[in-house]
């Protein structure tokens, strides 16, 4: 377990070393994959090819499309190109350095799928054995007496060792030998070409694009952080929001039963030190202190939400002396005389403003 | 558990060290790929020898250039040879150091595929086995019907049915993986003797001294490359940050205006805050500064002088008393 954490911590440090994670564990999956999965040929002249081509070419298209499905960039890219342009302007080789990174992490694990059907050679030994030339491999003598059909059909069972039954005509080893043997000069020349396609890109690409390079590299980082902080920043504000609101709305329900309990609290123990526990638990209260009154609270959140609009009140009991430098906020209300009086038998003044979330 | 930690922070701790790790750990995979490769030889005149030498050459050129791939001097080396010079004078020498170094440490997963290949003697067999002089193995099958050719051709097979308890097939094996393993030890030989030479004789002949500077400031744009990077990423953020923060406080806007509440109020307590990203962001606010500063990173790269940041002018204080003594100084 602790090996996991390490990793993942590891992993996660960095966004590029987390979807390169992601890539390698496809391609090591895809392996494992290939090693679990039986191979089982059908040995039938019509449907040899199908089955041994299909198994070469199918899984890695899975396996692309997997890779794009998992890749959290792949939204990103799709915003980026749908937004209006607005007063950003839109920068095409940002879209094309995300489009071409997600294709380059997402071919790895076909690749490793396709080199490793290579290599061991099965699914070309069932698509190609019915192309054989007999004459290399057989004996001569007993093929004259075989008719064309008989010939294919033996020929297609040369994948299948328990069910070759004409050792006498073919030699199967030789024949199975000399097909892998061009299955893995393919996939030794699959993975070479591969090898230096990624090169060129590499090593040779510093030649020509450097600058724009970083530019590119630079913003399209810039979009995908700046998405997360949005998100984040969302996320906190949203919290704000409904804590403030539902806040107000435990207050609306109970107005006048809390404005009396802070008036008898604040008379008695106004100078104690346990004062703010006291305080923390009334606030916390919010003036709900009965079933009926709770009753009322649960009943109304289902049937009759609170509008989405918060009001802007001066909180009771803190004193903004200190930082408004005159009583301009009480404008309405008249006088700062009403700000500064902790304990004032009624209610303050308040002064109502309106928020809009956009959120 | 705390050993393979210790083992990752060394390699992580330096650069240099890194691409040696991932060097070592290169030519692992490649001897694992050899042994869990399905070597199959074809057993026919025509295509041993192709294949055998294929699978012995291939694979080395692949891990060589897979070398290249993840070494990351290799971006450094490439950008340090290509950029124009601007204020910064380019020192060729510096180039062919990293280039070297580069080189040595590619070479080495293909130089132990070659040699892994060549101690097997699988390789060797397929390829020569039909190369071999008979005469002096007794026990050959005669009664095959076959050709000398073929017949060798078919001896690094096992399963084959001629061959069933055949002493001759193991003893023409044999024969040709001991040549094999010689070529492999003599390889092997002749370049550990190569790089002890090469340490023992080369102080003889060149500089320690440019080579002391060259290997410095190799590891120095190695380092600043990286700082780059990572300067850009946490400038990316705080730039991130303070757009998000103005999006908001932009919608915001309205709201504020209609209290008379002075939104000075709210940064009181934030100051500081506010002062340590701004100080991460260096000025940098806009799209079109941050593009100019990336071409002029490229263009023109700045000169290696930072006297003046190091030599910031500082306010010394001197505390005397009424006599003139000094109490306490800065100075």
């Amino acid at each position: 377990m602790d090996k996991f954490r390490m990793m993942f911590q590891f992993l996660q440090s960095n966004q590029e070393s987390f979807m390169n994670g992601i890539c390698g564990i496809m391609a090591l999956a895809s392996a494992q994959l290939y090693s679990a999965f039986e191979f089982s040929c059908p040995c039938i002249p019509e449907y040899n090819y199908a089955y041994g081509i299909g198994l070469l070419v199918i899984p890695p298209i899975w396996f692309f499309l997997l890779g794009f499905v998992l890749n959290n960039n792949v939204s990103m890219l799709a915003e980026e190109w749908k937004r209006p342009t607005g007063k950003r302007v839109k920068d095409p080789t940002i879209l094309r350095y995300m489009f071409v990174s997600i294709t380059q992490r997402s071919l790895i694990a076909p690749m490793v799928w396709i080199s490793v059907t290579l290599m061991d050679g099965k699914s070309f030994l069932c698509a190609f054995s019915v192309n054989l030339d007999i004459r290399q491999f057989g004996n001569s003598t007993l093929i004259e007496g075989m008719t064309e059909v008989e010939i294919v059909k033996m020929l297609a069972k040369i994948p299948c060792k328990n069910i070759f039954d004409q050792p006498e005509v073919i030699s199967r080893e030789a024949a199975s030998r000399y097909i892998k043997c061009i299955s893995q000069a393919f996939g030794w020349v699959f993975l070479l070409l591969m090898t230096l396609a990624a090169f060129m890109i590499r090593a040779i690409r510093p030649c020509f694009t450097q600058a724009a390079f970083l530019k590119t590299k630079y913003w399209s980082h810039y979009v995908d952080i700046e998405r997360k902080l949005f998100d984040e920043t969302c996320k906190e504000h949203a919290k704000t929001f409904a804590k403030v609101c539902i806040q107000q709305y435990f207050e609306s329900i109970s107005g006048d039963m809390r404005s009396f309990h802070k008036h008898r609290s604040s008379k008695d123990d106004s100078d104690d030190d346990d004062d703010d526990k006291k305080k923390s638990d009334e606030d916390k209260l919010l003036g709900i202190r009965d079933q009926d009154d709770m009753n009322k609270v649960l009943w109304n959140w289902h049937t009759c939400k609170p509008p989405l609009a918060l009001r802007k009140e001066q909180p009771d009991g803190e004193s903004h002396e200190g930082l408004i430098p005159n009583g301009d906020v009480h404008g309405v209300s008249g006088g700062p005389n009403g700000y500064t009086n902790h304990h004032a038998p009624d209610l303050p003044k308040r002064e109502w403003a309106v928020y809009y979330s956009k959120v | 558990m705390d050993r393979l930690k210790l083992v990752l922070q060394y390699f992580q701790s330096n650069s240099e060290s890194i691409s040696n790790g991932i060097c070592i750990v290169l030519a692992l995979i490649s001897v694992k790929l050899y042994t869990s490769f399905d070597f199959n030889c074809p057993c026919i005149p025509q295509y041993n020898k192709l294949y055998a030498l294929g699978v012995m050459f291939v694979p080395p050129l692949i891990f060589f250039f897979l070398g290249i791939l993840v070494n990351r001097h290799t971006g450094v080396m490439m950008e340090e040879w290509l950029r124009p010079i601007g204020k910064r004078s380019k020192n060729p020498a510096i180039v062919k150091y990293m280039f070297s170094a580069m080189m040595q440490r590619a070479l080495l997963a293909p130089m132990v595929w070659i040699l892994v290949t060549l101690l097997d003697g699988k390789i060797f067999i397929c390829a020569f086995s039909m190369s071999v002089d008979p005469k002096p193995f007794s026990g050959m099958p005669n009664n095959t019907g076959l050709d000398l050719l073929k017949l060798m051709a078919k001896v690094p097979c096992k399963e084959d049915m001629i061959f069933r308890n055949s002493t001759f097939r193991k003893a023409v094996s044999r024969y040709v993986r001991c040549y094999s393993q010689a070529i492999g030890w003599s390889i092997l030989l002749f370049f550990i003797l190569l790089g002890a030479l090469g340490r023992l004789i080369k102080p003889c002949f060149d500089d320690h001294a440019t080579n002391l500077q060259t290997r410095y400031w190799s590891n120095y744009l190695d380092i600043e490359q990286k700082l780059f990077d990572e300067t850009c990423v946490l400038h990316c953020r705080d730039f991130a940050r303070k757009c998000v923060v103005q999006f908001f406080e932009g919608m915001r806007e309205d709201a504020v205006l209609r209290l008379p509440l002075s939104p000075e109020v709210r940064y009181r307590g934030e100051e500081d805050m506010v002062d340590e990203e701004e100080e991460r962001l260096h000025g940098i606010t806009k799209q079109e500064q941050m593009d100019q500063l990336l071409q002029t990173w490229f263009q023109c790269k700045p000169e290696l002088d930072v006297t003046r940041m190091a030599y910031r002018p500082r306010v010394c204080v001197t505390w005397e008393d009424h006599s003139g003594q000094t109490l306490y100084s800065d100075v």
